[in-house]
């Protein structure tokens, strides 16, 4: 089942009037959305709230509404020239430069978090590092990660996660001009784990950030991703690959704010879904505000359902506040198997299984191929293929 | 000898009006290293035929039976057709994003030797065989049929035939949107196969056109889902010149 709605074009840009017969409410633009760092700030979630609607809120209550545990955690970092990983104080200059929470379970871990774990990559040359947590336990706890790059700086920065966690994080991106960024959030968590995480990213004049969301494991994922383009001439390419078995709920809310002249933003997320009451979300936002002019943006949302008793939910909003742009489109596109795919594969002599294996792996090859660390590349698609052997045997 | 017969074969298929009858009762035996040219108007049933010895879901055989060497074709899945050695090219090649050209063959060969092909010399037979299709290089590399134009489709098919070496080839309508240039490039892998491996052929086509490049050792008129007439190459000639009207009005009237 799909659900595709587009935001209202506004009132200028139509010449819609308010209807004679009772007042219309204005759909609120995106950039207008309640934000605080305080959790008392916000009302308790009901599940009635945008931001929540497509969540299983009942079972969130604990990150939602009590105070969590913000203390540090383990974390294993491979060694990088050039990038410091350390733990700093809620005094950091940093903190609050990229983004303010906009919903409860954000504002929650913000109020909450003692330390905040502070990757800060400096230098030219290009780098990788991979930040690894795993088994942050059953208890609820909140976690506030910064990842700087500085101006001229080129990096990738993978942070991995596994085990068990009952977790609502905040992670703040900060692209210095000119900066070449790519962050792959990787959420490898047993099943069941429950991870929500709001990630604030400003970038810079001319800087580019590549922000990637792999979701595999995990009994509910939630992982919203808030893209400033500050700077002029900023880009942003938001990816995003998730494969939900059955039971799980993954979910992603993607905003992109073009605040500034030629920024461009490019947003590609695709998924698989399989098994029994396996859930998926996505929410693409695009805000092309006034000043964003001569901006270029595209953003689309595909699922492809592979078994029955599945749901994707998918939902472009665009809203453009000027008319003077290159560019900006949405595509969202829910679908079974092409059967005709399934023909001519078999029609080659492959069998029925491994063609459609094939053909999966080759849907969400498209993201993977696009990640730019060779490992990791490898790494996800023998992941992929493990989902995918979870198939076998219907 | 390979032989591929098909007796007084049923199809129907299944529409918004309901199930419609397409093939009523075709006859065609074909032998190793024959090539038989199924010709008709639009609508008589050729691309049915095609796909149902294929084995598309969409097509229900009510009569009849299809047998390769004497074995129970219509009783195989779809890819055991392909293994057992029928190839289909396809009228519209599908495209499987993410899949890469080299990927797939590798698969598909894998699949139908029943082990994976030593790696040097397979790399080698690609090169060589997209090479005689003037194929660049780079087509390896690409997902297969994402972005090939018209012709560009038809020469990655007739390289799979080649690679895949398959007893007999349906071709449907592969000369369809080629340019002459492409029409005997293609025509020449189709001819290239036939002399290396004995294939025998099943060429369906609206038009005589292809016919100047592969030549038919039988023609067979396609008309209302059953053969109407048959010949040698001389009958592909008449065609030509008359068009299918006579067989059309001789339907009709029926």
């Amino acid at each position: 089942m799909t659900a595709v709605t587009t935001a209202m074009p506004t009132a200028e840009q139509h010449g819609i009037k308010a209807h004679s017969d009772g007042p219309i409410v204005p759909v609120q633009t995106r950039s207008e959305r309640f934000k605080s760092y305080d959790v008392t700030d916000f009302a308790p979630v009901t599940g009635r709230e945008a931001e929540w609607r497509f969540s299983p809120v009942s079972r969130l209550t604990d990150l939602t509404g009590a105070p969590l545990d913000g203390s540090p955690y383990a974390v294993q970092a491979t060694d990088a020239a050039d990038i410091s990983v350390e733990w700093v104080g809620r005094d950091d200059a940093r903190i609050g430069t990229a983004g303010f929470p906009e919903e409860r379970a954000s504002a929650n871990a913000w109020t909450g978090f003692e330390k905040a774990l502070a990757i800060t990559v400096a230098g030219e040359g290009r780098r990788e590092l991979t930040v690894v947590r795993s088994g942050l336990g059953s208890a609820p706890r909140a976690a506030h990660t910064i990842i700087e790059a500085k101006p001229f700086s080129n990096a990738v920065v993978i942070l991995q996660s596994t085990g068990d966690a009952r977790l609502s994080e905040n992670v703040e991106i900060i692209v210095g001009e000119s900066a070449n960024l790519t962050v792959v959030s990787l959420q490898e968590w047993d099943d069941t784990a429950v991870h929500l995480a709001s990630h604030f990213a400003s970038i810079g004049r001319d800087a580019k950030l590549k922000h990637v969301v792999v979701s595999l494991g995990g009994g509910i994922v939630r992982v919203n991703p808030s893209v400033h383009l500050a700077g002029a001439g900023s880009d942003i390419e938001a990816l995003g690959l998730y494969f939900a078995d059955a039971g799980q709920h993954l979910e992603q809310q993607v905003y992109i704010n073009h605040d500034a002249p030629h920024s461009r933003s490019r947003v590609t997320y695709k998924g698989a879904l399989q098994g029994e009451g396996a859930r998926t979300v996505w929410i693409g936002d695009v805000l092309i505000g006034r000043a964003a002019t001569g901006t270029d943006s595209y953003e689309q949302n595909r699922n492809l359902v592979l078994t029955e008793g599945t749901r994707a939910d998918s939902v472009p909003n665009l809203e453009i506040e000027t008319g003077d742009i290159q560019g900006a489109g949405h595509a969202s596109a829910t679908g079974r198997f092409d059967d005709e795919q399934l023909f001519y594969l078999q029609a080659r002599g492959i069998p029925e299984g491994e063609a459609r294996r094939l053909v999966v792996r080759g849907f969400l090859a498209e993201i993977v191929q696009q990640i730019g660390s060779p490992a990791l590349e490898e790494r996800l698609h023998q992941a992929i293929e493990d989902e995918l052997r979870g198939t076998e045997g219907e | 000898m390979s032989v591929l017969e098909i007796k007084d074969l049923h199809v129907t298929v299944e529409t918004d009006q309901g199930i419609k009858p397409i093939l009523r009762g075709v006859d065609l035996t074909i032998n190793e290293g024959e090539i038989h040219a199924i010709m008709g108007p639009n609508g008589s049933g050729k691309s049915t035929l095609a796909y149902t010895i294929a084995g598309h879901p969409k097509y229900t055989v009510t009569g009849g039976t299809i047998t390769l060497d004497g074995e129970d074709v219509l009783a195989m899945t779809v890819d055991e057709r392909a293994r057992a050695g029928l190839f289909l090219a396809m009228q519209y090649p599908v495209e499987i994003p993410g899949v890469s050209v080299s990927n797939f063959l590798r698969t598909a060969k894998t699949a139908i030797a029943g082990e994976a092909p030593a790696i040097r010399g397979w790399i080698k037979e690609v090169r060589d065989s997209m090479s005689n299709l003037r194929m660049d290089k780079s087509f390896a590399e690409r997902n297969v049929n994402e972005g090939f134009s018209g012709g560009e489709k038809k020469r990655t098919e007739i390289l799979q035939l080649e690679l895949l070496k398959p007893r007999f080839a349906v071709l449907d309508e592969t000369d369809s949107g080629l340019d002459v240039d492409a029409l005997k490039i293609v025509s020449e892998g189709v001819n290239r196969a036939k002399a290396t491996t004995g294939l025998g052929v099943l060429l369906i086509t609206h038009y005589t056109r292809i016919l100047r490049y592969i030549r038919p050792d039988f023609v067979h008129v396609f008309v209302a889902g059953r053969i109407a007439e048959q010949g040698g190459p001389e009958l592909a000639d008449r065609l030509e010149d008359e068009g299918y009207d006579r067989y059309v009005d001789t339907a009709n009237v029926e």
